[in-house]
């Protein structure tokens, strides 16, 4: 008979928190004080990464592909920045409905568009990001249009650390929003919900004929990483105290993507690798050649699915198990 | 047989899209009672099973669980209405853990998974192992757990002894044996090999073309060889 003493060991066994896990981390805090001419830069990096994990919730571990996550990120960016700029400049809160929002948002859209698969849900996706750009460009009143939202002007947070011109409030406010919110992740992750979803993910069919509500776990995980792209897109409007089209855009849905390829996806961590990665050599190859930058970018995103199918994580992980094996 | 059947098909036409692959069967299945399918390749016997889980287009006919007409519910509701399906591909979740795979088709009932490992002891071993890690009778003993913790009232298992070694396929059968004598479930096998069929239920089922060509006693199979092979042409 197996206890439930015994059941907590294994679980703590498969899911337990390896040292490695603090490398991202304490890299973070440590680019805070060895490059403090880049924290602004910093900060998108840390958005980047959240934006990057919430989609890796929905196509690493459930299995939906996304060309629209932007969708949520620009509506956690506008919800974030119209509160603000309609007077109401007290960030967390401001997260907190972004989160409501986007995620009220990626419930609906989801019951509607994950009863679709393959070509179509890709689509349906794009529509819907493109949909909610157009509505936004439409609505001018309140977004600002084309001109991008102003007015934006943020609170101290808890009412103490105020955002500064250098951006260290932002940087260290992403870091703390960003490590919360990956938890949170994390504990979904290795959750019977979180396995239920790799099932989902593996084979559909047979999660039916388990009897598991396939679809409204779907919607679930597709609505949780709504209200985590929202919470990134609203980081991205506090900390920039601007929101513009640009956060609806097919270009950033894309560049999401671009990014958990990089780093990998289903593994979290791939984010942490996939952003700094993407946005470094985006700086770089643009430096170097302001017309023709993207070729590199495709030509990095060529090699990475050529030769490391699972991403630069996964190569990692590979090369890792080899030195293990040879030094053995 | 029961007054009224745990399951129930009356009149089941279904195939695959417009291909029809049944035609026009009926079967009955009483609580507790077990029976067995046999044919040649190609005859609808998988098909069946998948047309009784929903996998399939249903053309025409009845199909009732306990007293539920389950023909119109998507897979998931037929699931959780009492049926257990063990396929023939086992489909394993690779990178689910041994335990994980049982838990997440886990349903309360007598079928726990310390009850279930009870009765495939080889898995307690490997609780912690990933799907992909399982050898193929490890993972159809693990397929056959994993319907079980559904709780099902009804299991239909196809083909389980495919692929398998000789002695695993004994250890295998014993603890069907075990499931169908001991504990009293119904069961509904689709099997290739008819001598391991013909030993495991009183009741046997030949299809042919799609359709039922005999429903009756096992023992008359067995017994008359000549009937056997003229049904499937494979004496036993």
């Amino acid at each position: 008979m197996i206890g439930i003493a015994e059941r907590g060991a294994f679980l703590r066994h498969r899911h337990r928190l390896s040292w490695a896990e603090s490398v991202p981390w304490i890299a973070a805090v440590a680019a805070f004080f060895l490059f403090p001419s880049y924290e602004t830069l910093g900060a998108q990096v840390l958005i980047m990464v959240l934006f990057a994990l919430s989609l890796d919730l929905i196509l690493g571990y459930a299995g939906i592909i996304s060309l629209g996550h932007a969708a949520f990120f620009g509506i956690g960016a506008y919800t974030a920045g119209i509160l603000s700029a309609q007077g109401w400049g007290e960030p967390i809160s401001g997260l907190v409905l972004a989160a409501i929002v986007a995620g009220i948002a990626g419930f609906i859209s989801g019951w509607a568009i994950l009863r679709t698969t393959g070509l179509t849900l890709l689509m349906l996706t794009l529509c819907f990001a493109e949909l909610l750009r157009e509505i936004a460009n439409e609505q001018e009143h309140y977004t600002g249009g084309d001109d991008g939202l102003r007015g934006i002007r943020m609170d101290p947070i808890f009412g103490v650390f105020e955002f500064d011109l250098f951006g260290e409030t932002a940087y260290l406010y992403c870091l703390a929003v960003l490590f919360i919110m990956f938890v949170v992740a994390r504990a979904i992750v290795h959750s019977p919900f979180g396995q239920s979803l790799t099932g989902i993910r593996e084979n559909i069919r047979r999660m039916h004929a388990v009897g598991a509500p396939v679809h409204l776990k779907l919607v679930t995980i597709y609505a949780i990483s709504a209200a985590m792209a929202g919470v990134a897109g609203a980081l991205l409007a506090q900390t920039t105290e601007y929101v513009g089209l640009t956060v609806l855009s097919f270009i950033r849905s894309g560049d999401v993507l671009i990014v958990i390829i990089l780093g990998g996806f289903g593994r979290l961590y791939g984010a942490f690798i996939g952003a700094p990665l993407y946005m470094v050599l985006q700086d770089q190859l643009a430096k170097q050649s302001p017309e023709y930058w993207l070729f590199g970018i495709g030509l990095v995103l060529v090699v990475v699915v050529m030769f490391a199918p699972r991403g630069v994580l996964g190569l990692l992980e590979d090369l890792g198990a080899r030195f293990r094996r040879d030094s053995r | 047989m029961a007054a009224s059947p745990i399951l129930d098909l009356d009149g089941v036409s279904a195939g695959y899209g417009e291909t029809i692959v049944l035609e026009d069967v009926a079967l009955a299945l009483g609580a507790g009672e077990s029976v067995s399918i046999i044919g040649r390749n190609g005859v609808g016997k998988s098909t069946l099973l998948a047309t009784m889980m929903g996998h399939t287009t249903l053309h025409r006919g009845r199909i009732v669980l306990a007293g539920q007409d389950i023909a119109a519910l998507p897979i998931h509701r037929r699931a959780l209405a009492g049926l257990g399906y063990v396929p023939q591909e086992r489909e394993i979740f690779p990178s689910l853990s041994l335990r994980e795979n049982l838990e997440i088709a886990a349903r309360p009932g007598r079928w726990t998974i310390e009850a279930v490992l009870e009765l495939f002891p080889p898995l307690a071993a490997r609780l912690g192992n990933m799907g992909n890690q399982l050898s193929g009778g490890e993972q159809q003993m693990l397929a056959i757990a994993r319907a079980l913790v559904g709780n099902p009232v009804v299991l239909l298992m196809d083909e389980p002894t495919e692929g398998l070694a000789p002695v695993i396929v004994d250890s295998l059968v014993a603890a069907m044996h075990r499931l169908r004598s001991d504990h009293g479930f119904a069961i509904v096998l689709v099997e290739q090999h008819a001598e391991i069929a013909l030993d495991f239920s009183d009741r046997t089922i030949v299809m042919s073309r799609g359709r039922i060509v005999y429903d009756g006693p096992s023992a008359t199979l067995k017994a008359d060889h000549a009937l056997l092979d003229s049904l499937i042409g494979v004496a036993a």
